[in-house]
Parts: C-alpha cells; structure tokens; sequence
C-alpha cells in the first residue's frame, strides 16, 4: 500500500490531477474566506456553482461560445449569491439557513431545467456544449515531469492561481480590503465610520459568486465536458469548512483546498486497487473533515502552550497573535465602560 | 447669547412607547465644554443620539448657527461638524491605530485604489501633535491602554471635521490620573475654538472641566447653570429629584473564619494578555472584600474563575475546604457560592423568559419542586417566585412576564433576588448597580450589608470607585492583572491614593499584598 502511494506521489500525472481536482475548491474557498471576513457566512456557494455550470453548459451549447457560457455561468452564480443577500442582509433572515435553502432549491431547479430541456433529468450530453480551453505552454511542455503537471491545464486552473493573489490584494492592500475587516470585526465601528456594512457584504458576496461561478463552469465545462445532476458535489459545503482552516486569509486558501485537492487525485488512483468506490469517493470530504478538526485543535492546543509559557515570562509581550477562527462575527467590543 | 447648536422643545418617543424626551430645550455656545447631567434613563442619550442624527425627534426642531436642521443619520451630523465619541469604542482591534483614523475616508496612492498606509500613519501623527493628543500611529488598537484608544477616538472625529464633540461618559474607563490628561487635552482642544459636550454623572469632574452644565432628569430639561454660581448639593437635588443619601450607612465588620482562599490564579486571553496575573485572595465570613481597578484589568476574569466559567492556568481555589479549582459553575453553586454577574442581559438572566423561570433556573430540581414522574410542581414553584418578587419589590404585573420587559434596575433586583436567596454563604458580586437607577441603587446596597451581616462572605467587584469604597470592609486594587494592594480597613486610603494603585503608579510589597489571605 505504502509502495503503491509512493509511487502514485512520484507520478506526474496524479499532480496534474492535484491541480486541476485543487481549483475548483480553491476558487469557491476564496469565495467563503472574503464574505466571512466581512462577517456573513455564504452557505450558497454549492447552488451558486450548480447554477453556473448548468447555465454554462446551456449558454454555450445554444451560441457555440465557451466564454458566452462562461459569463453566463458567472452571472448564473452571482444572482444567487445576490438572492442570498437580499433575504440575510435586507429582509434580516438567517444567512445559513437562507444558504441551505437555496441549494436545496439549486439541487432540485438545475434538475427541472435539466430536464425539461433535454428530457433527461441526469446529464447533459445531448447538448452540445462547449469547452473552456486548455493551455499547453511551449517550451515548459517540455520539461520533463514538471511539463507535465504544469502544461495542459484547464485556464480556469490558472485562474484559480490568480484569484489568489488577486482576493490576497484586496484583502490587505485595497482599501476596500479595511472595510471588510471592518465589518467583519466590528460592525459598529464600521458603521461609524460612514462604511455601509451591507453594502460591503454585498460587494463580498459578488466577488463569492464570481469565484463560485468560476469554479461551477470549471466543472461542467473543463474538469468534465457535461452538466450532471449534483455536479458541485458538496464542494460549497467543503468550502466553507476549508475556510476555517484557511484562517480567513488567500494564502491559506492554498493549504486548505490543496487537503481536498490531494485526496481527490488520489482516490481516482485508489479506485484500481479495489477499495469500494464509496468509500473513495468520501475520501476526499472525510480528508477535509479531519483536516479541519487537525487545524482547530493545533491551534487550540498552540494557543494554550503559547498562553502558559507568555504567563511564565518566557515570551515577550503580545507576541500572541489573535487567532482567526471561523465565525469572526465578533463584535469586538473594545474598552467597553460603564453602561 | 448666540448658540451654537440649540434645540427647542425637542420630544422623542419611541416605537415601544417610552417617552425618552419632553420637550427639551438644549443650547450650547461656541467654543465652551457643557456638562451634561442626570441619572441613568433620564433621557442624555436619547438627547446626544438625536443630535447627533442616530435618531429622528418625533417634534421638536434642531438649530445648528441658527438654522434648522433635519439629520437622516449620523453621517449628516459629521459632515454638518458634528463628532460623537461613543462610550463603546467604535475600533477595528486588528487594524492599526492609523487605519482605524482614515476608516471610510481612506488615503489612496495616487488614483488607484490601493490604500496608501503611510499617508494615513502621517495623518494620524500631524494629528496627534497639533492637538497634543499623542497615540501610537502603528500600533494596532488591541496592543494599546484604553487611554490611547479613547484619544483615537477623539482624533477620528477631528479628522472628520468635527467643530462640536459629543462625548459620552468618557471617564467611565480611565483612573483618576488619566482623567486629569483628558480634561487638560480637552480644554486645550476648547482654545482650538471646538464646542465641547461632555456627559458623565460624577459631579467633581463636572465642576472641575465645565463652564455651564445641563441637568436632566425623566427625559426633562431640569435646568442650566453656570458652574461658578452653583453647588453641588443643588445639582445633585436636580439629578434625582429628593434629597440623596450619599453615604452608605453601615457597621463594623466582624470577619469570621476564612470560606474561599483562591491561591495564585492566573488568566491569558485570546490576545496573548496576562488578563489574571498569578492573583491569591481569601474570603471571610461577614466581610466585605472590595476590588477596585479600571474595567479591564483582571477583575472581570477573576469573577470568571471564582464562579466556574473560566479556567484558571495555575493555583487552586478552595471553598471550604473542599479544593474546588476549574470545576464548574454548577459544582461552585452546590458548594454555596452564588453569583451576580456583571452583565445580567446575558449571563445574569435569560431574558425571552419569565421572571419566574428566572428566579427557579438555580433550584427548580431541588426535591420541594419535584412533582411525580419528573414533573416540576407549578403552583410551588410559583408560590416561591411570587415571594421572592415581593421581597426584593421587583416592579411588574406578575412574575410569568419576561425578564425583558423589565427596566434595568428590576432586572438587576431579579438576579440578586434568586442570588441572595440561594442559601450561599459567598457571594461573588460583580458591578451589582451598573446602570440601575438610584432607587434601585439603595436598595441592593442595603441587601448587600445585610447579607454581610448574616455572615455571608462578600467580594464586590465594581467599576465605581464610590460604590466600592463606600460598600467595602477591606479593599484590593487590581492593575494589570495583578493585586498591587491590600486595605485591611477600606475607609484608611483616599480615591486619589487608590488611583495611584489603580494606574500602577504606586505598589505594595508582597507581604503587605499577601496579608489579603490571612495566613
């Protein structure tokens, strides 16, 4: 077992799979950690993606253009995001429980539009959609296996690289990157500050469903070639745990989706050594899971040990930083006087 | 004269029907500091939050240089040069000082967007220096005193062009001395031309800062005097409408045996800050043991681990006897010591349900409340509920109404009435009259002797000083998460003396700080 691993790790082609299984997650991950550090919690993300690669699939199937279905995907993907906003951030409803709503209507509406328009309530193939370009770069392709990882990548792979940087800019060199954290921290200080909290949010959950809808076209349109029913397959939901474990920052991001993304490469290598297909295909979920309960107890425990050795005076003052934990709605309330 | 912002028969009244403004008629001049006073719920808030445009009157007209004016939010009132320092900081903790300034008026490098953060430290810093009100640009707001945080609140509202600052109850987390800087800063800040507003209810400050002051009682405008030509009996008459008793009446301690000694307990919070800083006290029967120290310097996590909600690091806590450290809050109860909580909004009470839930939530398993086949007798625990509402006179139309719908100082007289009945022999009392009117006020003092004279073990933690002093047998003074001196007689030391402690100015050696366990 061990010797086949080694050899899987060795192999080009299972980091190539590492990839392009790490971009979807990372992009909708992205997505998770910006409308969380503004303070709410996009629980849509999974019916975002499913909207987007459905739309995507239908739009560039009927045109003849990827990037037409690409777009519409994306704005598939915002609307839901932005639905997702109204009933949490105008009508004041519970921004969880309105995202587990939508993907329970995502799940069953891609279904029925599925279906009434192919008559097949289970994949696409009969469209003829279209593909998002892969990109084989000259000279790099050959390099030998590194050419391999790299070359050949879906665009929205690089995409995804991007996106890093770009969410990372945003954060913590946009000044729009300030009055998230406002927000997301103290949402009175925010306010008085003249910052409009919900329309922060709101930025925040556009630039969520931008990224989901990516990552949803990616799916129907690159990482496979067909809509089918259930197609996020729980990755919004993963995102949302990968965030935590992100720590709320892009470069985070990285480490969190890459658990998902190794262990999703691997079980399609795992499938030829005959272990049960469902198991394999929990594989990657479970991974994340444990990963996630791995980062909260490190830091946990971090944390207690930094505390008892700051409380024996064998570390300089405030060298503990404040840990960022999922569900950074604190209201920071600072000083705090007599009422 | 010719005043600056006016306002004329001003009313409020809100949606739930409290009529928090009468016809008020406010004014302040150009370039002086009005004080403004009165009780808690007289009406000073509601006031500043519709001058300040966080509110809209329901009649009534505002006058700002003579002109009407109708503000849709506070952002009308700052861009009209109004700023308001708010008594809960308005910081983001994990930006810097200078970040926290510029927040919503950011400075940009060039046309981009991106936020030029040297710009803004040198605003902070050109700032600071030309009103002599000094903070740390780059810190970040967690790393800094609460001081620092309170002079970055004062330089935000400059930045943003305030000519009137509204400030609210800002002494209620500084110690004497630091009090004394902000007052210097603020008439500084008077001989810049800026109008100042200045909200407290502790006269000695008023008299020392203002030149006119404002007395509001039961959302009415009582009166507007010159400092100068009034005393402070008239004022405080004014406040609360009757002759006030100020002093606590009380007789001398007879401190028992010791029933809780709590050795070398030591708290870090999330920040990485000693909160509790390997702190030993002991309790004895039939005494009052005071804690005094500005909010936020230990007294809170202290509280915390003496009644199980928080672990202590290090030490042992001993309730007769019995070693009793980090257990939980259950366990320290059944061990007889009973709680009140500094804030009864969200651990004192529970507040969507009733009086009557509230007042069993500590004893409804015990055996004279269990009926047969694990129901809860009603009508006995009724019968209990009405009784101690009764005893305690806590103001409602029955005890089934929720704890919500009460007012601050019946809510508070619910916590104490199921605390004080609990049959504990300690009790640990964090801020017992924070934000409760002076009837109220009265009449938990007076329990809280009584208790003491039952022979109950008392540790009183509140962040007015008077109270303490006046409350307490023995005295503590907590700074930095530390016990830095020990009263054996409360009425031996001065406030003054207590802020040096307070500040951290002045500490006792360990001996006389370890005589608090009465070894």
């Amino acid at each position: 077992m061990i010797e086949f691993i080694a050899g899987v790790f060795a192999s080009s082609n299972y980091w190539f799979i590492v990839l392009r299984s790490t971009a979807p997650i990372l992009l909708v991950t992205l997505g998770a950690v910006i409308t969380e550090q503004a303070g709410i919690k996009n629980m849509a993300l999974e019916g975002s993606m499913l909207w987007a690669a459905l739309t995507g699939v239908i739009v560039s199937a009927f045109t003849g253009s990827p990037w037409l279905g690409m777009m519409a995907g994306i704005l598939a993907s915002v609307t839901i995001a932005l639905i997702l906003g109204l009933f949490a951030l105008k009508l004041d409803a519970n921004a969880v429980l309105c995202g587990v709503a939508l993907n329970l209507f995502s799940t069953g509406g891609t279904v029925f539009v599925l279906y009434s328009l192919t008559g097949d309530k289970g994949i696409s193939s009969s469209l003829p959609s279209k593909i998002i370009p892969f990109i084989k770069i000259p000279f790099v392709e050959t390099i030998p296996w590194i050419g391999k990882v790299i070359s050949g990548q879906n665009l929205i792979v690089w995409l995804a690289a991007f996106a890093v940087v770009a969410i990372h800019f945003v954060l913590n060199k946009a000044t729009i990157g300030r009055r998230i954290k406002a927000t997301g921290e103290n949402i009175e200080a925010a306010k008085a500050a003249g910052i409009d909290p919900v329309k922060v949010k709101f930025f925040t959950l556009i630039v969520s469903g931008i990224l989901a809808g990516i990552a949803g076209c990616f799916l129907s349109m690159g990482y496979t070639s067909n809509f089918t029913s259930g197609i996020a397959a729980g990755r919004g939901y993963v995102a949302n745990a990968a965030q935590v474990v992100a720590g709320g920052t892009a470069i985070g991001a990285i480490f969190a989706s890459l658990i998902f993304g190794l262990t999703d490469a691997m079980a399609t290598y795992l499938q030829n050594i005959g272990l049960p297909p469902e198991l394999i295909q929990a594989l990657p979920y479970l991974v994340t899971i444990l990963g996630f309960i791995v980062v909260t107890l490190i830091r946990d425990r971090r944390e207690s040990i930094r505390k008892r050795q700051l409380l024996e005076g064998k570390l300089p003052k405030g060298s503990l930083k404040p840990i960022a934990v999922g569900g950074s709605n604190g209201n920071g309330s600072l000083g705090g006087g007599a009422a | 004269m010719d005043y600056l912002l006016r306002t004329e028969g001003l009313s409020k009244v809100y949606p739930n029907g409290t009529l928090a403004n009468k016809q008020v008629d406010f004014a302040v001049a150009k370039g002086e500091i009005l004080g403004l006073v009165g009780e808690n719920g007289a009406g000073k808030s509601t006031l500043m939050k519709l001058l300040y445009g966080e509110e809209s009157p329901s009649s009534g007209t505002i006058y700002l240089d003579g002109k009407p004016i109708g503000f849709s939010s506070s952002q009308d009132a700052i861009a009209a040069g109004i700023g308001m320092v708010h008594q809960h900081f308005m910081l983001v903790p994990s930006l810097s000082l200078a970040e926290n300034l510029v927040l919503g008026q950011e400075p940009k490098k060039g046309k981009s967007s991106f936020f030029d953060l040297e710009k803004a430290v040198a605003i902070t810093e050109e700032l600071g220096e030309k009103y002599n009100l000094k903070v740390f640009a780059r810190a970040r707001v967690v790393d800094v005193s609460v001081s620092m945080r309170q002079k970055l609140e004062i330089l935000k509202a400059l930045y943003r062009g305030a000519k009137i600052l509204i400030l609210d109850e800002p002494t209620a987390v500084l110690t004497p001395q630091e009090t004394d800087e902000l007052f210097v800063e603020l008439q500084a800040l008077r001989s810049h031309g800026h109008t100042i507003i200045f909200i407290s209810h502790k006269l000695n400050e008023i008299f020392k800062l203002c030149d006119r002051v404002s007395v509001m009682r039961d959302g009415r405008m009582i009166g507007t005097h010159q400092v100068a030509d009034v005393d402070r009996q008239t004022i405080s008459n004014e406040m609360v409408g009757r002759e006030v008793l100020l002093s606590v009446r009380k007789d001398k301690a007879k401190a028992g045996e010791k029933v809780l000694v709590a050795k070398d307990l030591s708290y870090i919070d999330d920040f990485g800050i000693a909160a509790l800083d390997h702190v030993s006290l002991a309790l004895r029967k039939g005494e009052i043991l005071g804690v005094v120290g500005v909010d936020g310097n230990g007294q809170s996590e202290l509280v915390r681990i003496l009644t199980g909600s928080a672990r202590s690091l290090s030490g042992s806590v001993v309730v007769k006897g019995r070693d009793l450290t980090n257990q939980k809050p259950g366990a320290l109860r059944r061990a007889g010591v009973a709680h009140i909580a500094e804030d009864r909004m969200t651990v004192g009470t529970a507040l969507p349900a009733s009086i009557e839930d509230n007042l069993m939530a500590d004893r409804y398993f015990h055996p004279e409340y269990k009926g047969r086949a694990g129901f809860l007798k009603q009508a006995a625990m009724a019968r209990a509920a009405t009784e101690i509402v009764t005893t305690f006179d806590i103001r409602c139309k029955s005890a089934k109404q929720p704890v919500s719908s009460l007012s601050g100082g019946n809510m508070q007289k619910v916590v104490i009435g199921r605390e004080f009945t609990a049959d504990a022999d300690i009790l640990v009392i964090a801020q017992p009259t924070r934000g409760v009117d002076v009837g109220a006020i009265e009449f938990i003092h007076k329990r809280i002797i009584e208790m003491r004279d039952q022979g109950k073990a008392v540790l009183l933690v509140s962040s007015d000083l008077q109270e303490v002093m006046s409350m307490s047998d023995s005295l503590v003074v907590m700074n930095s998460g530390k016990i830095v001196a020990y009263f054996e007689d409360a009425s031996a030391t001065t406030d003054k003396e207590l802020g040096l402690y307070m500040l951290g100015l002045k500490k006792q050696n360990p001996e006389e700080i370890g005589k608090v366990l009465h070894e």
